[in-house]
């Protein structure tokens, strides 16, 4: 039987990953927006196995809204990205700076 | 009372803000001004719904995830009333460049406005994250409004990325502290905190994560990485938009999130926001010296008030809480002035956002220039104007809650950044303006909303008690 603490340590896991991916990729922003998106279903993990081990159903009820609201923000990122891809012609991390300082 | 009637201003601004995007899109292409009424008319029904309920006791709607009190009441009233105002700059600014003007943008702020209006009355986690979302995904669009624009589309992706993350790890402090206490409720959770001495580790790491979303909120170092760029790169009414009413209600988050659900923590969240204060008023205040342009350095400046801002929410008591809050207020209301000096100025051909298009304006415009001086006297803090009771008011509560050694190195750090804003107000009355520079035109109605806002400034400075009255009552539950 799985305990709280296996569905935490796979929660902090996937967040570590997607917190080093946005810092560390240097490439695609496409990659970044991968990244945000693993972020949010690590903290889904933890909101299910603490809902379900707490035996309480709000952790879940929140997990639904923040898959909702995930969606449109994937919805804005990628319309960003393309208003980007049409003034820069790239989606590479490094180009973007226009602005320094 | 029923739950619909305690979120009627919040329903009706919905309703509101989908008819003004109707409008836009029937009537805006062949009357564009249309658009811009509708939103001023939605704005002062809300305005009015808003202010003409103040409940005398807290009162809690749709199972006590919102919640209505005095101090939702001030800080949505605020908000609106900063909205409507910032609307009226920004119908100068797309009156001077037609081709810049996008009917969406008012239906997005008004968006931005709900989420901003959630946020403050939130009294459980979950409508603290909607409230945040519908905010931060209503700016990240109206950042990138200005399609064509390669410094405006790089801004946007830059300010999403970053509030992504920062949405991220708010939520990953959220799961934790739900875990621990088991509950999404603030109150309950407030209860609950000071039964569990044993899990406070678990708790200070949720805290963390909490406090990490709130400064990135806020703008203060080191999550502040988003401010200049966004300042910068975004049109001049996003830019102003996004540097008052926002602020307004970021404030109200720390307060939901801090005060109402976690006071239980107050030593824990006291430190950091010490670290988080000192860091952006030093900084802050620092690179501001280095700009040359207008915009940026708002921005920077704007990361050294927020340092401030902390300092009444580290004394951790009401009166600290109500010294914030009338710093916040006054704060959004001087960016507000500042950012429609530079539309103002701009014409229809480019932004008058470098510090060397200021020059000579007294010459150009005295009555201007005047208004401008005003708004950087009192930024930088020098009395009779509002900035000055703001500064001196926190600094107040930060000695009574003996943090003295704080409030030194905040007046240090302030005596830094008058500076830059005295700079700006050499620029404008003893540079000789550039050759060709035009004279200042602009609509009567837009001189008649920037000398208010200037004037307001100046009379808050006068009679600081008539916003400080207000601020203080709204703290009144928080006292011991």
């Amino acid at each position: 039987m799985l305990a709280l603490a296996d569905f935490l340590i796979v929660g902090a896991i996937l967040f570590c990953l997607s917190v080093a991916g946005i810092f560390i990729n240097r490439k695609n922003i496409i990659v970044l927006l991968m990244c945000v998106e693993l972020m949010l279903l690590a903290v889904n993990l933890n909101f299910v196995a603490f809902s379900h081990f707490n035996q309480d159903i709000s952790g879940q009820v929140f997990v639904f809204f923040i898959l909702t609201v995930a969606a449109a923000e994937s919805a804005i990122g990628l319309a960003i990205l393309v208003v980007l891809f049409r003034n820069r012609s790239s989606i590479n991390v490094e180009d973007i700076s226009a602005m320094r300082g | 009372m029923n739950d619909l009637t305690l979120i009627m201003p919040e329903a009706s601004l919905l309703t509101l803000a989908c008819a003004v995007l109707l409008v836009d899109a029937f009537v805006g292409r062949t009357r564009p001004e249309a658009t811009f009424w509708a939103a001023v008319l939605s704005c002062v029904i809300v305005l009015a719904q808003v202010a003409s309920f103040v409940p005398e006791k807290t009162l809690f709607a749709f199972s006590g995830t919102l919640r209505v009190d005095v101090l939702g009441v001030v800080l949505k009233t605020f908000v609106v009333a900063l909205v409507l105002l910032s609307f009226f700059y920004a119908r100068e600014h797309f009156s001077k460049r037609p081709a810049e003007r996008r009917g969406e943008y008012y239906p997005l702020a008004l968006f931005a406005t709900l989420g901003m209006m959630i946020l403050v009355s939130a009294s459980s986690l979950l409508t603290v994250y909607l409230g945040l979302e519908l905010l931060s995904l209503s700016l990240y669009s109206l950042v990138a409004i200005q399609r064509d624009s390669l410094p405006a589309s790089e801004a946007a992706m830059k300010y999403f990325i970053l509030g992504a993350l920062a949405s991220g790890l708010l939520l990953y402090g959220m799961s934790m502290l739900y875990g621990v206490a088991g509950t999404l409720d603030l109150p309950e959770l407030l209860v609950k905190i000071g039964n569990l001495e044993s899990q406070r580790v678990l708790l200070t790491f949720g805290l963390v994560f909490l406090v990490v979303g709130i400064g990135f909120k806020l703008g203060v170092v080191p999550f502040h990485m988003w401010v200049p760029d966004v300042y910068q790169g975004a049109s001049t009414p996003v830019t102003q938009f996004i540097g008052t009413a926002p602020k307004v209600a970021a404030f109200g988050m720390a307060m939901r999130l801090l005060v109402d659900g976690l006071e239980g923590l107050a030593e824990n969240w006291q430190q950091m926001l010490i670290i988080l204060s000192v860091l952006s008023m030093g900084l802050g205040n620092l690179l501001a010296i280095a700009q040359r342009n207008f915009k940026r350095m708002l921005a920077y400046s704007t990361i050294a008030h927020m340092g401030f801002l902390l300092l009444g929410l580290i004394s951790a008591s009401s009166n600290g809480y109500a010294a914030s809050m009338f710093y916040v207020t006054l704060y959004a209301l001087m960016s507000m002035g500042a950012f429609g000096s530079i539309i103002l100025l701009s014409s229809s051909q480019g932004d008058a956002d470098q510090l060397t298009d200021l020059a000579g304006l007294a010459r150009r415009s005295p009555w201007f220039a005047f208004i401008l001086l005003i708004l950087m006297f009192s930024m930088a803090g020098v009395p009779p104007f509002g900035g000055f009771w703001a500064k001196w008011s926190v600094l107040k509560e930060v000695v009574a809650a003996d943090y003295v050694w704080l409030a030194g190195a905040a007046v240090l750090f302030s005596l830094i950044g008058a500076f830059y804003y005295l700079r700006v107000v050499k620029i404008m009355y003893f540079d000789a303006p550039e050759p060709g520079a035009a004279q200042v035109r602009s609509s009567a109605d837009m001189g008649l909303v920037l000398s208010a806002n200037g004037l307001a400034v100046l009379v808050l400075g006068l009679v600081p008690n008539l916003l400080m009255q207000v601020c203080l009552a709204a703290a009144i539950p928080y006292a011991p």
